[in-house]
């Protein structure tokens, strides 16, 4: 009974028509999720509370009443464990769920688990986490990406037909390139972040992965929306985006980042960018040459201001009060080092060194402070580009999947990977990674970018993209 | 202090704003709950938790900022100050650093000497009171009551321009009258709503450079400001005489022993690693906000202790006293109202009878047990001649003890004052009558009797005649010139 799910549309169809009931999706998923088991895409699947919210399910309308589901493991979900896929919430149970659990929740989609991903969000492959790195179902020696891998992997293997993600410099539209699926990161304070575990809070984003940029759109309209509860959260109305998903795209103008297309970029990978977007041109839109003069600056940028911001948000994790506490401290200081020191993987104590170091009196003006005036020029280069073009585009990821191990020990090659997503978090704006081909066999992403709250027009064109392209459809082998 | 140094004083008072619930969290904020019974997720640091700005503590804010005609940001921003301790949940307090919402305003404040003095205030900003430990509950382990932890504080924090520890405590003094006037703090310094930090440094006389300060942390009374900077500044000046440095260093005070001692110095002291909160975005204060709580502002204590004395001629010392509290002062007023004219009377009882009954019985203005026009009542009797003032102290002391109105007493008890000439004539005549040695003495220029026999008349008439009209009466009937 285990096989991959159609699209939304077309899941929502049978059960109106009551050909499949919600109870009997929920089983598929979990027996999907027991049949690709090895793939660690999960950290903890949930079939008692699934099956449950499957019953809940049936008196629930909308698109997404009865549709299957996965949330990141860094959603609080109410009465559930909920690790960040750290030790040192091994056994964290959370009181409350996520502003994006409730959505979902109300919306009557129903979550089978809680998907793997790098400890905190800091990673790009899922090897960062403490519950082991998650495989790629496109070839299973290699990375899903990160931080979202679990959910990519999940998604990509059709256990699942969405997943929730988050992105904080690319990890929803990174392990969606390498994963082959469609990941839509919004714009900042789009969706709120309540009960979202915070790793960097002036960039981390909640957004979604799943087959389609249709799919993608069902799961934007459920999650995004103004919160109280989150003072970042944006008051203004969300667009119908689903009215706008079949538009046409006669007059649009697409920009063509040049910066995308530099050095580190895979040839076959730019080929196949280049390919979507003469698709794109097809479909009636212009391609325009845009620069992004200060690119090249967001990687800097990015992993100053990111980890200040963790090494601040993480200090809460010092075995007082929950999570994880050494045995038999000698001193508040013992149990501080010692709790912190045996919970904490390698990358976020990189990261929580970094950011102490950057803010610390005499270097917060040399780093801190300067990677601000970086980050506006950045969004300062993405408004002047927007003067001129609807879209900027360029390949998601420089390289396709690479092998499980093959950077975990070079973090600066590691962290330069992130090139063309970072920038956007940095500028706020919602992005989109939507399939664009293959290289010798793996999956290749087109990235998106748009102004704020423009997630419509993304939702739109890979939607087109999407109908006169199979990219987005292929599965991996053994995952048909 | 020795007239060759000059001490220089600036103060960080942390005024707990009176707020129902926390700076970032919906949980309460009373005082004395049951240990960790107020911390909401938010206040325990719960991964995924978000804060919430309070629009009340930010109107309060402001208040206070229009108080001290201080410049109230359109945008300031909220800090986080990074420490790790056991109270402290998030491992960093919610601050304002860079920005603050109140800037540089000024105070007047009266010295005890008599002399006004203007303080400049160089901020006041909003931040989140830490936990605490509790160190008494477990054998040889320390607790953590979270329920101060996010209750909202407005630090003010003044330039250092006072010179003597008078001069800080009649500005904390002047601080703590002007937040409870407002109605933004509940000034309650037992419950550590109202307390404060001392920088204290000392210079050669006459020289402008700033010498080494010293911060003395947290204290609680204005006894222990006066006695903790008194030491202080001396301790500096021994010790410089003595040849030693003045280090920068956080020291406390014992209140104890009136000393100060080494906390830690500036070499320990921690990097707070400030920088602006990314989960709050710069708190906007717009104009309307700041007319909507223009329009709501009091008269100022300085304002109403002015007019007291220009428009009502009341003396410094009875203004000073009746604006020591925006109550006081209402309540006087209420009774001025209805006694229109007789400011002076008035403040003599509220500050004279009234004072010392609430005084006695604990209670505060507001549940005094004579109201204001009840003893507006009484003070029109008074003036009106029915009864005297000693008739009209007795008549209060029943009123407090609930036996009614002034009127229902004075009828009760018969206490109407005797001013039918007629009828005191009559009991001047029998006393006379009855003490004729004593008399002609008096008549014959023993004025020092005189007393006796007004004393005579006030018994037989248990109290009740008028004085004024006795006096005139008996002097007339003795045979003495008139006074």
């Amino acid at each position: 009974m285990s096989a991959p799910f159609a699209s939304i549309d077309a899941l929502a169809a049978d059960l109106a028509a009551r050909r499949v009931s919600a109870r009997d999706l929920a089983e598929r998923a979990l027996a999907n999720a027991r049949r690709h088991a090895h793939l660690n895409a999960f950290i903890g699947v949930d079939p008692e509370r699934a099956l449950a919210a499957a019953e809940r399910a049936g008196n629930a309308r909308g698109p997404l009443a009865g549709i299957p589901f996965a949330h990141k493991d860094i959603f609080c979900t109410k009465g559930q464990r909920t690790t960040c896929a750290s030790h040192v919430l091994e056994n964290f149970i959370a009181p409350y769920d996520a502003h994006v659990a409730e959505r979902l929740d109300a919306a009557g989609a129903v979550s089978i688990g809680k998907t793997n991903m790098d400890e905190f969000a800091m990673g790009s492959s899922n090897e960062n986490s403490a519950f082991g790195a998650v495989k790629n179902p496109w070839d299973e020696a290699r990375v899903p990406g990160g931080s979202s891998g679990g959910s990519a992997a999940a998604v990509a293997a059709g256990i699942v037909p969405f997943a929730t993600g988050t992105d904080t410099g690319g990890s929803i539209r990174q392990p969606a390139a390498f994963c082959g699926v469609t990941g839509l990161k919004p714009t900042y304070g789009r969706v709120s972040r309540y009960g979202m575990i915070a790793y960097a809070s002036s960039l981390d984003c909640g957004g979604v992965l799943a087959r389609s940029a249709a799919d993608c759109a069902h799961v934007f309209a459920a999650i995004a929306g103004h919160d109280p509860r989150d003072a970042t959260s944006a008051a203004r109305a969300v667009d119908d985006v689903a009215a706008s998903l079949d538009a046409p795209l006669a007059g649009l103008r697409i920009g063509v980042a040049r910066e995308y297309f530099g050095a580190g970029v895979d040839d076959g990978v730019a080929a196949c960018v280049r390919e979507a977007l003469a698709e794109l041109e097809k479909l009636g839109a212009t391609l325009v040459d845009v620069s992004l003069p200060n690119a090249h600056h967001a990687i800097a940028a990015y992993y100053v201001i990111a980890p200040a911001e963790a090494s601040s948000n993480l200090a809460r994790y010092d075995g007082v009060r929950y999570g994880h506490r050494a045995a038999q401290p000698k001193s508040l200081d013992d149990l501080y080092s010692r709790s912190r020191a045996e919970s904490f993987g390698a990358e976020v104590k990189r990261r929580i060194l970094v950011g102490t170091y950057v803010l610390s009196a005499g270097y917060y003006d040399a780093y801190y402070l300067r990677a601000q005036k970086v980050r506006r020029l950045i969004a300062g280069d993405f408004a002047q580009a927007f003067g001129d073009v609807d879209l900027i585009a360029g390949p998601t990821a420089p390289t396709t999947a690479f092998r499980l191990g093959e950077k975990s020990n070079d973090a600066i090659a590691m962290y330069a990977a992130d090139v063309n997503t970072v920038a956007v978090n940095l500028a706020g704006l919602p992005a989109i990674s939507t399939p664009a081909g293959f290289v010798g066999g793996l999956p290749v992403g087109l990235q998106l970018v748009a102004p704020a709250f423009a997630e419509a027009r993304l939702l739109n064109v890979s939607h087109r993209l999407q109908q006169v392209t199979d990219w987005h459809a292929r599965r991996p082998e053994g995952y048909a | 202090m020795s007239r060759a140094w000059e001490a220089v004083i600036g103060l960080e008072i942390h005024a707990q704003l009176s707020t129902a619930s926390k700076l970032f969290s919906g949980a309460p904020t009373a005082y004395g709950a049951e240990p960790n019974t107020q911390a909401s997720a938010v206040d325990v640091a719960l991964p995924g938790t978000l804060p919430v700005p309070n629009r009340a503590a930010i109107a309060k804010a402001i208040r206070f900022g229009l108080a001290i005609d201080g410049q109230i940001a359109s945008t300031s921003v909220f800090a986080r100050k990074n420490y790790f301790y056991p109270d402290l949940p998030k491992g960093y307090q919610i601050s304002q650093y860079e920005l603050p919402i109140v800037g540089r305003g000024t105070l007047a404040v009266r010295v005890d000497d008599g002399r006004t003095i203007a303080v400049a205030i160089e901020r006041a900003h909003l931040e989140e009171d830490a936990g605490k430990s509790v160190h008494d509950a477990f054998h040889a382990e320390t607790g953590i009551d979270l329920n101060r932890a996010g209750v909202p504080l407005l630090e003010i924090v003044s330039a250092p321009v006072m010179h003597s520890a008078a001069e800080a405590v009649a500005y904390m003094r002047t601080v703590h009258t002007l937040v409870r006037w407002l109605g933004i703090c509940d000034g309650n310094m037992q419950e550590g709503s109202f307390r404060c930090d001392c920088n204290v440094s000392v210079r050669p006389a006459g020289t402008t450079t700033l010498g080494t300060r010293t911060e003395i942390k947290n204290v609680n009374s204005f006894r222990f400001v006066e006695k903790a900077i008194e030491y202080e500044i001396e301790r500096q000046i021994r010790a410089i005489e003595n040849g030693e440095t003045i280090v920068q260093e956080t020291r406390l005070y014992d209140p104890t022993r009136h000393q100060t001692r080494t906390m830690r110095t500036k070499e320990s002291a921690d990097d707070y690693r400030y920088f602006p909160d990314p989960d709050l975005p710069p708190l906007v204060v717009t104009s309307a906000d700041i007319e909507r709580e223009r329009a709501s502002m009091p008269e100022l204590p300085g304002a109403r202790r002015a007019r007291y004395v220009a428009a009502l001629a009341l003396p410094e010392a009875d203004a000073d006293q009746l604006c020591a509290d925006k109550a006081t002062a209402d309540y006087f007023e209420a009774v001025l109202s209805a006694l229109p004219g007789e400011a002076k009377l008035a403040a003599n009882w509220v500050l004279g009878e009234l004072a010392a009954a609430l005084n006695e019985a604990q209670t505060p203005i507001e549940a005094a047990r004579v109201d204001a026009a009840a003893l507006a009542t009484l003070l029109a009797r008074l003036r009106e001649g029915v009864i005297s003032g000693k008739i009209a102290k007795e008549v209060f002391a029943a009123m407090w003890n609930g036996e009614g109105g002034a009127d229902a007493i004075i009828e009760a008890r018969g206490l109407r004052q005797i001013s039918d000439t007629g009828a005191l004539a009559a009991v001047i005549d029998e006393v006379l009558r009855e003490f004729p040695q004593q008399r002609d003495a008096c008549r014959g220029g023993q004025e020092k009797l005189f007393p006796f026999f007004v004393g005579q008349v006030m018994k037989r008439t248990r109290g009740q005649a008028n004085p004024q009209q006795l006096n005139a009466l008996l002097r007339e009937k003795i045979g003495l010139e008139t006074a």
